[in-house]
């Protein structure tokens, strides 16, 4: 027999945790099939019977206020999963259970995992699984997750229940006397007619609810009838919060045997750290000092391991296979070493950066700490029409942009979300800071940190004005809600940081890795023919063609022109570029005679271009794939516009201050 | 503690220095009484406990930016105008202890 299960449980619970627990590496990755939200499956074998583990996304309801609760109320209806796990978090027990509230409404068995039963008693908040479990009638396994306490109690209680072995009449929640005549008939208006797979009962309180989806689903459902449902639902319009507000109640029911209420003004540890870490000043001097210390430890730990990847492992890579194909044409064996173990290098020599980036980030998310940077950050994301959420995939970005634009479905509503898309190749990556970190000494000497420090300011202050620009202009400066729960400071957990970078890094592999790789042969062919060497090819020619592009920023070498362009790859090509380009005139080194090629103007103007120019090819088929064509188009005008207006801009300035 | 709610309720209690919840002083609590603004606003309130009649308190509140208010046990960030949709009934301290 073959069962699933399915994961469902609200954000901030565990959930996360209880599913890496089950399934580990067996887990797979993709997205729901034409959504853009992610979905995780996995298998779990529990005594000799395998079960396929479906993770829903974690909503706080089942009504279509999301994307996220469409996918997981639609999965339990069309898919009818043997058993959904409900996972729970005690310490926050009533908000939680108005999951639970939801899903007994629905036709399917639950088995609840009571996790965090730790968290809770540490508040002063004790919970008696057994008590609730004999007010819901639903079985309920108290669950300390992350050490692995009361999974396999809990995987029993499901498959006993998938199996039959144990009666499922649970304790329903029902609506307020208030409104039960109406919604009674409704029920009985579209009882007949309501289509596969919505119950009536269960579509006729989504109806009192003002569910947009099901609204649109009945009326077309019972074309007939639906004047009069549309006058009963137009008189009672309050029913919506009184539906929820009758959950609440039948909660407060469920759950008044079960907990002891947690002592009335009891400062919490996570009370006092957010009294900093929530701080409109002093929340922003921490939020400093940990992007300083994610920038530091990323860098001082990644660089050794980046450089001895680069020289060694690399260059010996490129050697050997270059005296493997010593019989092979010239042409081939310069697309192997050159373009495709070029290709591959830049990938290769950006992992470490990333995987620490992504241990990093997993830490702060782990320990509760991101959702606050949204909050700090709240008040400023609002000049730009964005609210906090906006913050996190900007966040992403400065390690890399392409997991930046996937994580910006954090923010929810589709306009906010296109806008961070948009802006998110105005964060410098690390790839581009690289470049920055040699470019910048190279022109400017002992001022490069200044010069750098600089750079990082312009780009923060692009993205502001553009964001207001677009917000004003295309958007009209529409408003979007900032609701976002903070959870409770808790210890990390080693086993869901590294899935979270396993996750990340793998999926940029798969992502940038085939397409850089691609795009690495095709500029390599540029760079090849006809002639074989790069400054006759058409690489060299398209560049000399755009070098009046260029002039009015003092760029007027088609060797810049090209580094630029190569950029499309890979950030970093930039630099390899330069000393393919510059490197064959002599045996200078490239900083050396790059400090010699241009003047510090036209250098500084360069250094903006690079940090504002159109985003790497695996960024751009990210947004591609999140935003379609038209708004990709619209990205890259905007990107080629903003890096030539900035770049001009910077050299008229530099020029007039006397660089 | 269920106060229940309807349109008529809001105007009679204007006298009873309903106030929006952005305008709660840190550390006081005060029942839900209403909600302003859309469908979709109303119903992802709901969901995270707004509903009249639950009991807040309020975390944080600097005067701008946004709030965090505690409710059902758990703490939720909101933005300043969010909070201004959320009508409020400030408890009297000693009230709120007991409860």
């Amino acid at each position: 027999m073959f069962i699933t299960m399915a994961l469902a449980g609200q954000p901030n619970v565990g959930k996360t945790t209880v599913f890496n627990m089950l399934t580990g590496l067996s887990q797979h990755v993709g997205n729901w099939p034409g959504k853009t939200v992610e979905q995780r499956t996995g298998e779990y074998t529990h005594a000799g019977q395998i079960i396929h583990l479906v993770d829903l996304p974690g909503t706080y309801s089942l009504t279509a206020n999301s994307e996220e609760e469409r996918i997981a109320r639609d999965f339990i209806l069309r898919e009818r999963p043997d058993v959904v796990i409900v996972i729970i978090n005690a310490a926050a027990l009533e908000r939680n259970l108005y999951l639970v509230a939801e899903l007994l409404a629905l036709p399917v068995r639950i088995v609840i995992g009571l996790n965090m039963m730790d968290v809770a008693k540490r508040h002063g908040a004790e919970v008696e699984p057994h008590v609730l479990e004999a007010a819901l009638r639903v079985p309920v396994i108290p669950l300390v997750a992350t050490y692995n306490q009361g999974l396999y109690e809990l995987m029993d209680a499901a498959l006993c229940l998938a199996k039959d072995r144990v009666d499922f009449a649970p304790n329903r929640p029902e609506i307020r006397p208030a409104h039960r005549p109406v919604l009674e008939e409704i029920r009985s208006l579209i009882a007949a007619k309501t289509p596969f797979p919505c119950p009536a009962d269960w579509a006729a309180i989504k109806l009192l609810e003002g569910d947009a989806e099901i609204t649109e689903m009945i009326r077309q459902a019972v074309p007939d009838e639906w004047e009069h449902i549309h006058a009963l639902l137009k008189q009672h319009e309050d029913a919506a919060l009184d539906v929820a507000g009758g959950r609440y109640e039948w909660i407060e029911r469920m759950v008044r045997a079960a907990i002891s209420k947690p002592k009335v003004g009891v400062i919490t540890f996570t009370d006092r750290l957010d009294q900093v870490a929530l701080h409109p000043f002093l929340g922003l001097v921490m939020l400093t000092g940990i992007f300083g210390l994610v920038f530091w430890l990323t860098y001082t730990v990644a660089t050794p391991v980046v450089d001895w990847l680069d020289t060694v492992v690399i260059s010996e890579l490129a050697a050997s296979t270059r005296g493997m194909l010593v019989a092979a044409p010239g042409w081939s064996t310069s697309l192997v070493v050159d373009g495709l173990i070029g290709g591959a290098g830049t990938v290769l020599v950006l992992m470490p950066v990333l995987i620490i980036f992504f241990a990093i980030l997993g830490f702060l998310e782990d320990i509760g700490y991101l959702a606050r940077s949204a909050y700090v950050m709240d008040r400023f994301m609002h000049w730009m029409g964005l609210h906090g959420r906006s913050f996190l995939p900007f966040f992403i970005g400065l390690g890399c942009n392409v997991p930046a634009v996937l994580g910006a479905r954090v923010v929810g509503e589709r306009r906010a979300r296109l806008l961070t898309i948009l802006l998110i190749p105005l964060v410098p990556c690390t790839a581009r800071m690289a470049v920055i970190a040699f470019l910048a000494p190279a022109f400017f000497g002992e001022r490069a940190a200044l010069v750098t420090w600089g750079l990082v300011t312009l780009n923060i202050i692009i993205l502001a004005l553009t964001g207001i620009a677009i917000n004003r202009t295309v958007f009209k400066g529409e408003h979007v809600a900032f609701i976002m729960e903070m959870p409770l400071y808790h210890l990390p957990n080693a086993r869901t940081i590294g899935l979270f970078v396993w996750n990340n890094t793998w999926d940029f592999i798969k992502k940038a890795g085939t397409i850089i790789l691609l795009f690495s042969a095709l500029v390599w062919a540029l760079a090849y023919f006809p002639s074989g060497h790069i400054q006759t090819s058409l690489l060299a020619q398209l560049g000399r063609w755009l070098e009046p592009l260029g002039q009015p920023m003092g760029l007027a070498d088609w060797r810049m022109i090209v580094a630029l362009l190569s950029s499309f790859i890979a950030k970093e090509n930039t630099i390899a570029v330069l000393g393919i380009l510059y490197g064959t005139e002599s045996d200078l080194g490239l900083a050396t005679q790059l400090s010699g090629a241009l003047s510090p103007a036209a250098a500084l103007a360069f250094l903006v271009v690079q940090m504002t120019f159109i985003p790497c090819v695996a960024t751009m088929a990210a947004i591609k794939q999140e935003i379609g064509w038209r708004w990709t188009g619209f990205s890259v005008g905007l990107l080629l516009l903003l890096s030539l207006c900035f770049g001009i801009l910077a050299y008229h300035v530099a020029h007039l201050v006397g660089l | 503690m269920n106060i229940p709610w309807t349109p008529q309720n809001i105007i009679t209690d204007r006298s009873k220095s309903l106030r929006a919840l952005s305008e709660l002083p840190v550390k006081k609590r005060a029942l839900v009484r209403a909600l302003c603004g859309g469908k979709g606003f109303a119903s992802r309130m709901g969901t995270l406990g707004f509903v009249p009649g639950s009991i807040v308190t309020m975390m944080q509140n600097y005067g701008r930016g946004p709030v965090l208010v505690l409710v059902k046990n758990v703490r939720v960030a909101l933005g300043r105008g969010e909070a201004r949709k959320v009508l409020v009934e400030q408890l009297p301290e000693e009230q709120g202890k007991n409860d």
